[in-house]
């Protein structure tokens, strides 16, 4: 902490790992530069209407040691002028987009301050996270077109795909831009799903809000849920017994198995290898199949809560040992296939001076050799010596396979040594609550999710329903990653890299 | 006994009504043994069949600014194929009236050509990719299967597909010539790719991005889309007919008469359900070749027919 304590900034402490400070919008590029400067990631930007200002919130984290840092910038609701950050931290400037569509915060200086979240139809002085903002207005007909950048020379072609897809996937459009089958180019346009999800928990009690924070994106209830526990424990001051702890992890890493599996499968399905999909999928199954066992749901709903965690049964060291036979089965039927292994070689490789400008997270960061888990970082729970961040330097398709491979079994050793832990501790639940510091100052919760860092940040209102919930995915931060990863990639190997970065349109576009 | 132009027509006419129905119902035991061996239980075998009847009843949409190239391209394709099919000795080699080889491979590459011309007339970029590929992958297939096709043809004489299996079937110890199996292995590369099938394409794919036949037919629907899944399976069973009967010619008729008629057609059956059954089992341990790696496995198989063209001429 010394570094953060001898920065100018006047930081108070308000939660187990966190400082806070309020600084004026003319000293925010100062402020933050000198937390990014010290080492620390800019993890969440979220707005707030105060009805009189807009409050800014910048979050920052870095770990291990644990250490979480908040921003308040407050902007008079007359003059929403907010300096950017463009220049310091891209993901800032994805952030700030955010703001400037759902606020109708005015960017100063912003290198690109067109629409990132609201299409183009929707009118323009229309801001749905604004409180007196109530009902979506009526799509503009006649819209301007989306400005791509245009790619020209000879033999240039455009390659438009989607946002209609062959097959069950989430809407995304992607143009290409290629020389023959060379990428030259590539713009992903999302936004195609936005819902509203952070409004939605506004005013909802707690029980509410975990049934939204379990949907946000199907495939990690769990991170989700965990993340907003935690950040509603944190506003409210409750603890968490040690079992609940270990509970949650045990689900976070089942997770984490039934995902890495089917995305395995589904890497070589991708490059026509239908066996190891047939057989992915028979595991994915078989997972799913224990989870519902677990919770009672298959995508492992109703385990996780505010102030503890729930399981109908846990897993038995004998299934998890099956699981790994047939998981081993399945690895060395994929890795010995050379075809296979020739198409993931070297693929769609994101260097790690690229990933690590881009604020890339998860499983993406690390196979690019960034050395990032939320587990080793802002742990909840101890999770001994089976665990070690699962790193690979290549930043291509095999090495975002291999972390995942990796991570599968780092998992179930995880797993064994958890199940064993939490039948020597008695009950689940919280053990205490203390007293609220300060509504503003809020809770944050941290989750290593199976595609990356999950953060959610929480506020509630005096009657204790939820005023702000902000959620960041992994997705948000990992989706610029993908174009970068494309470059000298040939147009047929576009789904196999989108497919290893598997990110989440639900999880980007709430 | 003769072959009289009754009993050449009616061969003729049972070759292509046997390949018209036979060719979905081998794509569906090839779709079937590939699901069994992964486990899977897999759709009906008939559901090809089921498919292209199903589609015939749907209603044909054309791209607005198509010319005529797309809509005879279905009727082109189908069309050379039924050629192919009567003049080609599958049952017996009395069908003949002029199979020369020459003739097969050029009648093969009009139905291609007219297929990737199709894809370009819609004008959407993923006609165009199909067709790049298509044509890419086709200019380095097709000069294959000729040469290898030629190859055959020179210690028979003649380059009457008739001919060629009538004199190998006299002289059995053709078959385990150096030139023979060169121009087997060369063959058998042409028809792996020309049918779209694993490591060139993925027959069973859907991602947009990086198919190469299916993304030629994408505009195609109703009557239109059955005639090229039809003439596209008909393709496949004809080239595995002409395969089996080249390099196992045994069992097709040489005489007219319906005894021997019917061993000609059971055994053309068997030769192409073997064929299939192991392309389709050999198909679940493969995966798909990067794209630039497709031309460099065609170009071994035009070695391999070259070689197979000068070993049969030193041979001699």
């Amino acid at each position: 902490m010394k570094e953060i304590s001898n920065l100018a900034i006047d930081l108070e402490s308000v939660g187990t790992h966190r400082l806070s400070a309020t600084v004026g919008p003319e000293s925010i590029v100062e402020s933050a530069s000198s937390l990014i400067n010290a080492g620390m990631r800019l993890a969440l930007v979220s707005g707030h209407d105060d009805g009189f200002s807009i409050r800014i919130v910048y979050l920052f984290t870095s770990g291990p040691p644990d250490r979480r840092v908040e921003l308040h910038v407050p902007l008079d609701i007359e003059h929403l002028e907010l300096p950017t950050l463009a220049s310091i931290s891209f993901s800032a400037s994805r952030f700030e987009r955010e703001l400037a569509d759902l606020f109708g915060i005015t960017l100063l200086g912003h290198p690109q301050p067109r629409r990132l979240v609201l299409h183009q139809h929707w009118p323009t002085n229309w801001h749905p996270m604004r409180h007196d903002t109530v009902d979506p207005p009526k799509m503009v007909r006649e819209a301007g077109s989306y400005p791509f950048v245009p790619v020209e020379g000879s033999g240039v072609f455009e390659i438009p795909v989607g946002p209609v897809h062959a097959g069950l996937i989430e809407p995304g459009h992607f143009r290409f831009w290629v020389v023959g089958e060379t990428i030259l180019r590539m713009k992903a346009r999302l936004w195609f799903v936005h819902k509203g999800i952070e409004r939605l928990f506004e005013g909802k009690d707690i029980e509410a809000g975990l049934g939204i924070s379990e949907r946000i994106s199907g495939d990690s209830a769990v991170g989700h849920s965990i993340a907003f526990s935690q950040a509603v424990e944190e506003c409210r001051g409750t603890q968490v017994s040690a079992r609940a702890q270990i509970l949650r992890a045990i689900l976070l890493e089942m997770e984490r198995l039934y995902n890495h599996v089917a995305d395995i499968g589904a890497l070589c399905n991708d490059v026509g290898y239908g066996l190891a999909q047939a057989n992915a999928l028979s595991l994915r199954e078989k997972l799913l199949g224990l989870n519902r066992e677990i919770t009672g749901h298959r995508l492992l709903r109703g385990g996780i809560f505010p102030g503890g965690a729930k399981v109908v049964r846990l897993p038995t060291q004998r299934e998890l040992e099956e699981i790994g036979y047939q998981f081993e089965d399945l690895v060395s039927q994929s890795t010995s296939n050379t075809l296979v292994m020739e198409r993931f070689n070297g693929t769609a490789i994101l260097d790690r001076s690229h990933a690590q400008e881009l604020g890339v997270v998860g499983v993406a960061a690390r196979a690019s050799g960034i050395s990032f888990d939320s587990r080793d970082a802002h742990p909840f729970i101890e999770l001994g010596e089976n665990f070690k961040v699962a790193l690979h330097n290549r930043g291509d398709v095999l090495a975002r396979f291999n972390v995942r491979v990796d991570e599968f079994r780092i998992s179930l050793l995880i797993l064994g040594e958890l199940i064993k832990l939490q039948s020597s501790l008695g009950e689940v639940g919280q053990i205490s609550e203390n007293d609220i510091k300060s509504l503003r100052a809020g809770g944050v919760g941290i989750a290593e999710g199976w595609r990356g860092t999950i953060v959610h940040r929480v506020e509630l209102a005096a009657n204790g329903t939820l005023s702000r919930v902000k959620i960041v995915d992994p997705s948000f931060l990992n989706w610029p990653a993908l174009p970068v990863a494309l470059a000298d990639t040939i147009v047929p190997d576009f789904p196999l890299a989108n497919k290893s970065f598997n990110l989440s349109y639900a999880g980007n576009d709430l | 006994m003769q072959w009289t132009l009754l009993s050449r027509l009616s061969i003729s006419i049972l070759q292509i009504v046997g390949i018209v129905i036979g060719s979905p119902l081998l794509l569906g035991l090839m779709r079937k043994i590939r699901c069994r061996i992964e486990g899977r239980v897999g759709p009906p075998i008939a559901q090809p069949l089921i498919e292209i009847r199903k589609l015939a009843k749907r209603e044909r949409i054309r791209p607005e600014h198509s010319s005529w190239i797309f809509t005879i391209a279905p009727i082109v394709l189908v069309a050379t194929t039924l050629i192919l099919v009567a003049i080609t000795p599958i049952f017996s080699t009395g069908s003949t009236w002029s199979a020369d080889l020459f003739a097969i491979v050029f009648l093969l590459l009009i139905g291609s050509v007219t297929v990737a011309l199709s894809a370009l007339d819609t004008g959407t970029a993923f006609g165009g990719m199909g067709a790049s590929r298509a044509m890419t992958i086709g200019a380095l297939a097709e000069p294959a299967l000729l040469v290898a096709l030629l190859a055959l043809s020179v210690p028979a004489g003649s380059s009457n597909i008739s001919t060629i299996l009538v004199r190998s079937l006299s002289n059995p110890t053709w078959l385990v010539t150096p030139e023979r199996l060169l121009a087997l292995a060369a063959f058998l590369i042409v028809i792996v790719a020309e049918s779209g099938r694993l490591p060139v394409d993925n027959p069973s794919t859907h991602l947009e991005l990086t198919m190469i036949h299916e993304a030629m037919i994408l505009e195609y629907s109703g009557i239109d889309l059955a005639l090229v899944k039809l003439g596209e399976s008909m393709r496949l069973v004809f080239m595995l007919a002409l395969f089996g009967n080249l390099f196992i010619p045994w069992g097709i008729a040489t005489k007219p008469g319906p005894i021997y008629l019917i061993i000609g057609m059971l055994a053309t059956v068997a030769k192409v359900v073997g064929l299939g059954a192991l392309i389709a089992t050999v198909e679940v341990g493969m995966a798909k070749l990067r794209l630039f790696r497709v031309p460099e496995l065609m170009a071994g198989a035009f070695v391999l027919s070259v070689l197979a063209v000068v070993s049969s001429l030193v041979v001699r």
